[in-house]
This record gives structure tokens, C-alpha cells and sequence, in this order.
């Protein structure tokens, strides 16, 4: 099941959630104000260090550029619109409005 | 008319009365379950709160939800989920709900939502 995030996990705690009832090996596709959650720094940084030993983390690119986040855990794959799209079509989609 | 029966789960998480998503999210509820799918409903997070007994929206002069969630079981809609860990993080107890809930822990929550069709957050 892919985990869609949009919300900075400095706002709405659907980051946190997001990890909470992931299934080991669930991908996790973050959009939107939810870039920041795939920053290296930061409060939520640590926890997503930890979270990429069990879930693969994408980011949508136009999404990081439209921020200027430059500074992205590396481990975070940037996609474009045509992975987002792949990724919907592998995945049921969980999204944490 | 013999079209396959999905598992639809709706996530409640945000609180009663601030926004209109518990409002609009238990009518859809509703409707779809008029539609002989499988409906479930996970509360968590802040979306406890909308289980609260005694909710009084009187003074707020909007109808409220409590009756709703009364005829939800008269729907069908008897798979009624609670977060354990978004239970004890806000100090309450099945014993706090208007209606009987089923509390998952986290992973077992997981579990359920991976056996959805379709999940549809509120």
C-alpha cells in the first residue's frame, strides 16, 4: 500500500500516522507540504531516518523545486509525474489528507 | 446486481465540530453502505473526539452527528475501529464512546487497512 503525505510533519501529525500504520515495506510518496518531511534536518529528520530501514521514500520533484528543498535525506528518491503515476498503479493508495 | 462487494474503510482523524470533514465523511459513510459495500470506519488520531458521549451542539446551533452515529449499526456499518495508541495518548477508554468500537492496536491497524479496497480519509 503507497502512503501519500501532504501535510509538513510540523503541521497536522499525518506523518506521524502515515508511519504509525505502515506495513513494513509500504512505499511512502510525499507531495505537496509534505516535502518537508524528506528533509535531512529538523526535528522529523530522525524519524525518517529510522522509517527508511522499512518504507522506500519518493518525492515529487516539482513539488521539492517549487520549496527550494535542497536538502533531502539522500536515501529519498525524487520521482516526476510519471513515477507518481507508476507508483499509483503498482500500489493501493492510502492518502493522509 | 452481482457486482463484487469491496472493503471501503473510512479514516476519521480530525475532531467534531472544527471542520465539516466528520460531517460530510459520516454521510458518505451512509450512502455508500446504501450500496451493500463493506464498510468500515478507523478512528484516529484527533478523530476520537467525534466519538465522545454527550456531545451537545445545542449552543452551537448546528445539528451534530450523535444520532448519526447511532444508526450507523442499523446500516450495516458495524466495523467500528480505535487507534489504542491515539486512545491512551488522549487519556480515554472505550467507556468514553457513544458507540461500540473495536480498538485495533497500531500494527493490527495496519493490517485491516491493508485488506481495503479503497480507503477514503477524512
Amino acid at each position: 500500500m503507497l502512503h501519500i503525505i501532504n501535510k509538513s510533519p510540523y503541521c497536522n501529525g499525518s506523518f506521524d500516522m502515515a508511519l504509525r500504520f505502515a506495513l513494513p515495506g509500504d512505499p511512502v510518496l510525499l507531495i505537496e507540504d509534505g516535502i518537508y518531511a524528506g528533509r535531512a534536518k529538523g526535528c522529523s529528520a530522525e524519524k525518517l531516518a529510522n522509517a527508511l530501514s522499512q518504507h522506500e521514500f519518493y518525492a515529487l520533484i516539482a513539488d521539492v523545486e517549487a520549496r527550494g528543498v535542497k536538502d533531502l535525506n539522500e536515501a529519498v528518491q525524487v520521482i516526476d509525474y510519471d513515477g507518481f503515476v507508476e507508483l499509483v498503479e503498482q500500489h493501493k493508495v492510502n492518502t493522509w489528507l | 446486481m452481482g457486482e463484487e462487494v469491496k472493503k471501503i474503510m473510512h479514516v476519521v482523524r480530525r475532531p467534531p465540530h472544527g471542520t465539516i470533514y466528520p460531517y460530510e465523511g459520516l454521510e458518505m459513510v451512509l450512502i455508500m453502505a446504501a450500496y451493500d459495500q463493506e464498510i468500515s470506519m478507523a478512528f484516529i488520531g484527533d478523530g476520537l473526539f467525534c466519538l465522545l458521549k454527550d456531545q451537545d451542539t445545542t449552543k452551537l446551533e448546528i445539528k451534530g452527528f450523535m444520532k448519526t452515529l447511532g444508526v450507523l449499526e442499523d446500516y450495516d456499518v458495524e466495523q467500528i475501529y480505535v487507534d489504542s495508541k491515539s486512545m491512551a495518548e488522549r487519556g480515554l477508554t472505550p467507556d468514553d464512546f457513544c458507540i461500540a468500537v473495536e480498538v485495533l492496536e497500531p500494527d493490527e491497524m495496519g493490517q485491516k487497512m491493508a485488506e481495503q479496497d479503497c480507503i477514503i480519509p477524512q
